[in-house]
């Protein structure tokens, strides 16, 4: 045989899972909460959320695609991560949004969040919140423009908020006013049962966050232990879509089982603290990227101890 | 299900239906035997034959130069033809005695004993010694040297590593399948070595009727169990053997005699006692080859020394034009650039792979996932070591406890983004190990 083999270091096996086809099993996994928003608020306002998805989706991926044109980079659109932000800002958006406005907050997303930090694994902070805070903040009055429910309603959260009493059944099925994505929290279990069964996910970081913030809510809710207000603020506003697919995100996440308990329990106080003390009715997005900037402290008070070490000084000289 | 393990590590597809069913064939080779003088960890052995000079098989043809060093005896009976250069399973030319077979296949008279338990300690230790056995699941170690702690009182426990975790390998099951009662023999003779010491023979979860066979062996023995491990790679790894059979942790900074404990690979253990009772040194050994583009995977005893080529000619060739060839198994063996090496003390397999996995696909960024950090069995980090090794940050580097790793390869097997952590961790580690040799 005369011709040389190629050669490599070990190992020599790779396992099957990619990025990209961990970012198509997210996709797979919100499809659930996609279709359950379309056709939740298709009463209100028509085909416009399936409108807003897809230009958002449009846009992100068109500009990581001519960001790496301009700059002469690989082409990196095919690992799919744009069309998660896509898809995971869009469902952050309300139903009656013009479609202008989701160009923006997608290009904002990308390229100000993602792809001027160096792309892909490099963002400080979950690019499609970030996209999401900066439209509450710039377009305040569109944002939290949610359509009325079938009663002529605002969302539950506001409601909960006012005082007011509100129909948990509901809540947990979907049929109440919000954005796209988040209303419904049997389509988002069932993503996140996906996400969790695949081992795309594990459940320390939404575990550790509901269950924080459970008792956060319990101890300082102002309504004692009251489980219908507990559950309200559960299945309400964008906890469970927060919890499962955006506090999830591997790049503003800790890398360690330590840490993402952390992570997770200072999720759970700041949203609570947010959504009892704050002005606003939500606090999930902000206090995830909150918590996104926290990371890298958390990463560094939580790596591990190598095995074999003790706790105590550790290494011994050689 | 109370199977013994540790936490991390990988399930790499196992192959091993390839092969696994196939019993030992013994081959003799037809052509020269090439004997490199470094099979083993320390000094390499110094020749003791010259050329032109007849050979039997058993005969002593290069010595142990020191302590940390072990002999190497001829495989075949024949002429010594040459002292060369000749490539290894790390493509380095290494130097290598070559041995013409006359194909008569005469061996020097063996020395066997009666009752092996009537062999004093030093007796037995000078019987071992002279067999040139050495870590024959990859490390080379010589023997002796692991079975001479600085305290032997200490040795609690013996440990008989036949987890065989790298996927495709079957030499080690079929060796335990077809003569079980070679590892509980050997087994005894070191338990008798040590005063306090009892004996585990360690099989993973996959080898049922192994463990059965090994079981009803020792079952009347008080010193020696079975012990089963769940499969999992690395489970035959030093440090995770002996974490899952005795619950201590071994770091790189302690010998695991420190702990109490030995461990030794099933093929020394069934060689050693053949080397004990018998007076046979180590001239052979058991070869898997297999993989995909093999025609017909086999398991061989073969002469040490032998050309790897004919070995796959034996095993009915290729089915195709092979992508790849590892000498050892997928996840720590070394690929080979081509096949016409010897078989040497350490080689327990070859692996032909029709597609590269490792070329077929691009590595992207890390998108800190964490199922690195999930699968290393040493606690690491690997990620954030190969992004200190891509800025060159040896400091930070040996800070983050780079030297702890073991190589074995979980993180890079595991890796979505296929980055080529170990390799780069790999590096790192030599790049350490290479500036305190500077600094001495």
């Amino acid at each position: 045989m005369g011709d040389l083999l190629n050669v490599s270091s070990s190992p020599h096996v790779r396992c099957k899972l990619t990025t990209q086809r961990i970012m198509l099993m997210v996709i797979i996994s919100l499809l659930p909460a996609t279709i359950f928003g379309v056709i939740n608020f298709y009463a209100v306002s028509g085909l416009n959320s399936l409108l807003l998805i897809l230009v958002t989706i449009a846009t992100c991926v068109l500009t990581e695609y001519v960001f790496n044109l301009v700059l002469k980079r690989k082409q990196t659109i095919n690992d799919l991560s744009a069309v998660v932000t896509g898809l995971l800002l869009a469902l952050n958006f309300p139903s009656t949004l013009p479609w202008y406005l989701a160009i923006i907050g997608g290009f904002f997303a990308i390229f100000f969040v993602k792809m001027v930090f160096g792309g892909l694994g490099q963002n400080f902070m979950n690019p499609a919140l970030a996209a999401r805070c900066f439209m509450v903040i710039s377009f305040a009055g569109y944002m939290t423009n949610f359509p009325l429910d079938a009663m002529g309603r605002a969302t539950p959260l506001t409601l909960l908020k006012a005082g007011e009493s509100v129909d948990v059944f509901k809540m947990f099925f979907g049929n109440i006013s919000g954005t796209i994505g988040e209303t419904s929290v049997i389509a988002i279990l069932i993503g996140a049962i996906i996400l969790l069964a695949f081992g795309i996910i594990d459940i320390t970081i939404p575990g550790m966050y509901i269950l924080t913030f459970s008792v956060f809510i319990l101890l300082f809710g102002k309504h004692g232990f009251d489980m219908h207000f507990l559950t309200a603020h559960l299945c309400g506003g964008g906890l469970m879509f927060g919890a499962f697919f955006m506090a999830t995100d591997y790049v503003t996440s800790p890398i360690t089982t330590k840490g993402r308990i952390i992570y997770g329990a200072i999720l759970g106080i700041l949203t609570g603290l947010f959504r009892i003390y704050g002005a606003s009715a939500e606090g999930v997005s902000f206090a995830i990227i909150f918590s996104n900037l926290l990371v890298p402290l958390i990463d560094k008070i939580s790596m591990p101890l190598p095995f074999g070490f003790e706790k105590t000084g550790g290494k011994k000289n050689e | 299900m109370g199977d013994l393990t540790f936490k991390g590590g990988v399930h790499p597809y196992e192959g091993k239906e390839l092969s696994m069913d196939k019993p030992i064939k013994e081959y003799r080779p037809k052509g020269e035997l090439v004997y490199p003088l470094s099979q083993h960890i320390g000094a390499p052995a110094k020749p003791v034959v010259t050329i032109g000079e007849h050979v039997k098989i058993g005969q002593l043809i290069a010595a142990a130069d020191g302590f940390m060093s072990a002999p190497i005896y001829a495989s075949v009976s024949g002429t010594v033809k040459a002292f060369d250069k000749r490539m290894n399973a790390m493509s380095n030319y290494v130097d290598s005695i070559v041995i013409e077979n006359d194909n008569n296949y005469e061996s020097v008279e063996f020395s066997e004993v009666e009752d092996v338990t009537k062999l004093t300690r030093e007796e037995i230790m000078e019987r071992i010694t002279k067999s040139g056995i050495v870590g024959m699941g990859g490390a080379g170690f010589p023997q002796h040297v692991k079975l001479s702690p600085k305290e032997p009182e200490k040795i609690e426990y013996i440990i008989a590593d036949c987890a065989e975790c790298e996927p495709y390998l079957t030499s080690d099951y079929r060796l335990m399948m077809e003569e079980p009662e070679s590892l509980v023999e050997g087994m005894k003779i070191l338990v008798s070595l040590f005063d306090n010491a009892r004996g585990y023979i360690a099989i993973e979860n996959n080898k049922p009727d192994c463990i059965e066979k090994v079981k009803a062996l020792v079952k009347d023995n008080d010193k020696i169990e079975v012990k089963v491990l769940e499969t999992k790679y690395p489970q035959g790894g030093e440090r995770q053997i002996i974490f899952a059979t005795t619950g201590r942790k071994l770091n790189s900074s302690k010998l695991p005699s420190d702990l109490g404990c030995i461990v030794l690979n099933n093929s020394s253990i069934m060689n050693m006692y053949k080397a004990v009772k018998f007076g046979r040194p180590l001239t052979h050994r058991i070869v898997t080859i297999t993989g995909e583009a093999i025609k017909d995977p086999r398991n061989f005893d073969v002469p040490l020394g032998t050309n790897f080529m004919e070995l796959v000619e034996e095993a009915g060739g290729f089915v195709d034009t092979p992508a790849k060839i590892i000498c050892g198994g997928p996840m720590m063996g070394f690929a080979v650039s081509n096949m016409d090496i010897p078989i040497v003390k350490t080689s327990g397999a070859m692996l032909c792979f029709l597609k590269d996995q490792v070329a077929m696909y691009e590595s992207t960024h890390c998108i800190n996932c964490g199922k690195c950090v999930e699968v290393c069995p040493q606690r690491l980090v690997p990620s954030r070591l190969a992004k200190l090794m891509e800025h060159n940050d040896i400091e930070g580097f040996e800070k983050m406890n780079g030297q702890e790793c073991m190589e074995c390869g979980s993180c890079n097997y595991i890796c979505p983004a296929k980055k080529h952590l170990t390799q780069m961790i790999r590096t790192g580690r030599q790049t350490v190990l290479a500036n305190r040799r500077k600094k001495k």
